[in-house]
């Protein structure tokens, strides 16, 4: 159920997807499959679930093969940076896996306009010039008009200027757009309607179509591009790698002209962690999988990789079938300038400066791209 | 042969035909590209231009080269009118490629809005030069709209394809006055050749050496086959591989008129 303000658009891709979903059964694919999809130019819905099924593990390293060619054809030696700033983490959902929990006795804290600038200082003088911002899910504490105040300012220091906020209606996307925001992201966290049920007990997050929507009301904002994603970990990553999948694959259909990202954060430790074990656990090399599934399946998109990796696993997919990495990152409120205001979201594995990051794409013969866009 | 046959583009004269695209190379590799093709001209996105930071393709480029700005990014004509004369402001001179692409899947450009920015861009002149899909009546537009060159697409940007369309571009060659750089989807020195026998007065190359094994030989290789290609086009192709009727050489003098 939708709540009060919440725009409904009309659409039917969220059908689409759990249509095609629910028909997907990764088991019945085999050796043969996965030799006929790796052989072929174009791919299409049949080979993308080959290639995220259990019969596509031991083929991996050549599926890394053709994502490499794939990478390299579309983006040539490009790998982009930015890094991420949470400007608050006051939240009201109550989302089971999440550090930033409304019931979560955590440090909670939200930057004013004059340390929001001094972090966009410290950031720019890194040689950043690509921004994430970030806040928790806040009407209260993090309002539109406060993020819009943001972005206005961030367009002083940063050429590309992306927002990973609560879910927005169209005219509040579009008065973001007015500001300076040019790309959204929003993640699913799970395509599994029940499991999402689970996961996320109360606030606005708990509505499930609503988020499905949001990167259609973006796009129909006029934002030029949009991510999506799900957090491995929740569930049977492979049906959700899938949804996520189709679910660009529908936006792209749609919205031609507009960017497509994909980002693949891999649950991690957090802050009164449950210590039970996962049974959707995901491994880095069904990390990959999916990362080279998304790749072959639309090889012209973005895809992200998370500082929540290790760096060894972020240097090695880099070129392969991510282009885009984090550096310098902090996932607390501010942190970047001054110690932080509030804690962090998850922890992190690869602590990296803006410098380090750099030599490494530069050794591996890449290029470190930091202005990729212009604002009109 | 060489010195006498320029590529000439609004007035501006070039000894090369050979026009490096560098936004897929690694900045460091661009210099030692441009040397080895001997490339007088080298395209680049002004969204990668427009940075503060060390990593400039500004600074990576030799000032002795013309630099061909791209309005990649932009959506509109509107759009990229807009990209040009930030570029003219940001000292990168009068030449623009004009790049309007409203797809994100296969990048192909979209004629109808690259015409519309083409004669706003030409009339405040600028040296503009468009990419397009090779369709003759939009060609003919884009000429009467002002465009310095044609700049057809051989196959999907960064696809290495080769001449999937070089019917096409063959129909553009013969009908338009300008000059002709193909542009795109060139996989290899040997495609390179043969559009340059063909008569394109110029090709411009990216991908194809940017991801190649070892860049410099491959700038190099393609510098080569451009060469051998445009020697090949003035010297007109043997007889028994192009056939065309040529009134000098009379086959017909011994019939009777009577």
């Amino acid at each position: 159920m939708y709540f009060e303000n919440m725009e409904q658009i009309n659409s039917d891709m969220l059908e689409h997807v759990l249509n095609l979903t629910n028909s997907y059964d990764y088991n019945i694919y085999t050796k043969d499959d996965v030799q006929k999809t790796l052989n072929k130019e174009i791919l299409d819905i049949e080979d993308l679930k080959v290639l995220l099924s259990p019969a596509a593990t031991d083929f991996l390293n050549l599926i890394a093969h053709k994502a490499k060619y794939e990478t390299r054809k579309h983006f040539g030696s490009s790998i982009s940076l930015f890094t991420p700033l949470y400007i608050s983490n006051y939240c009201e959902n109550q989302c089971t896996y999440c550090g930033y929990n409304c019931k979560n006795k955590i440090h909670r804290g939200k930057l004013t306009i004059e340390e929001t600038e001094k972090e966009f200082q410290a950031i720019s003088k890194t040689g950043l010039e690509d921004i994430l911002i970030l806040t928790g899910e806040s009407r209260t504490a993090s309002s539109v008009e406060y993020i819009g105040e943001a972005v206005r300012l961030a367009k002083q220091y940063f050429s590309s200027i992306s927002i990973e906020i609560y879910p927005l209606n169209i005219d509040e996307y579009k008065y973001l757009c007015q500001c300076g925001a040019d790309f959204v992201c929003v993640y699913q966290e799970t395509y599994n309607k029940q499991r999402y049920k689970q996961l996320h007990l109360a606030g606005p997050k708990s509505v499930f179509e609503y988020r499905f929507y949001a990167q259609e009301r973006a796009a129909l904002a006029g934002m030029r591009g949009v991510s999506l994603g799900i957090l491995f970990g929740l569930d049977d990553f492979r049906k959700d790698a899938f949804s996520t999948a189709i679910h660009a694959y529908l936006l792209q259909q749609k919205y031609p002209d507009i960017k497509i990202g994909f980002s693949v954060p891999r649950l991690r430790p957090y802050i009164h962690e449950h210590k039970e074990q996962n049974p959707h656990y995901v491994n880095e090399k069904q990390l990959f999988q999916a990362l080279c599934a998304y790749r072959l399946f639309m090889p012209f998109s973005d895809i992200t990789i998370s500082t929540r990796e290790r760096a060894i696993f972020r240097d090695n997919v880099i070129g392969v079938c991510a282009t885009k990495i984090s550096a310098g990152v902090k996932t607390s409120v501010g942190g970047h300038e001054d110690t932080a205001k509030g804690d962090e979201q998850f922890e992190i594995s690869d602590s990296r400066s803006v410098a380090e990051i750099t030599d490494t794409i530069k050794q591996k013969g890449l290029y470190p791209v930091f202005s990729n866009h212009i604002r009109l | 042969m060489e010195n006498n046959d320029k590529l000439i583009i609004a007035g501006h004269e070039f000894n090369s035909r050979f026009i490096l695209g560098s936004g897929k190379f690694s900045l460091d590799l661009v210099k030692a590209a441009v040397e080895s093709a001997g490339a007088e001209i080298v395209t680049l996105a002004l969204r990668r231009a427009n940075t503060k930071t060390e990593y400039n393709i500004l600074d990576f480029i030799p000032k002795t080269v013309t630099l061909l700005p791209n309005t990649s990014g932009a959506r509109t004509a509107e759009e990229a009118v807009r990209i040009a004369k930030l570029s003219r402001e940001l000292g990168c001179g009068d030449f623009v490629k004009i790049e309007v692409i409203k797809d994100t899947k296969y990048l192909l450009p979209d004629n109808y809005e690259t015409i519309k920015a083409t004669e706003i861009l030409a009339k405040e002149g600028f040296v503009v030069m468009p990419y397009m899909y090779p369709d003759l009546n939009a060609a003919r537009d884009l000429a009467n709209a002002g465009a310095a060159t044609i700049m057809p697409l051989a196959a999907p940007i960064g696809s290495n394809l080769g001449l999937i369309t070089k019917h096409f571009i063959k129909i553009i060659i013969d009908e338009i006055k300008l000059p002709v750089i193909v542009d795109a989807g060139i996989g290899s020195p040997s495609q390179a050749c043969e559009i340059m026998q063909e008569g394109a007065d110029a090709v411009m190359i990216n991908t194809a050496i940017a991801t190649a094994k070892n860049i410099n030989e491959m700038a190099e290789a393609f510098k080569l086959a451009i060469i051998a290609g445009r020697k090949a086009y003035l010297a007109g192709l043997g007889r028994v591989l192009n056939f065309k009727a040529e009134a000098s050489s009379p086959l017909i003098d011994f019939l009777e008129d009577k």
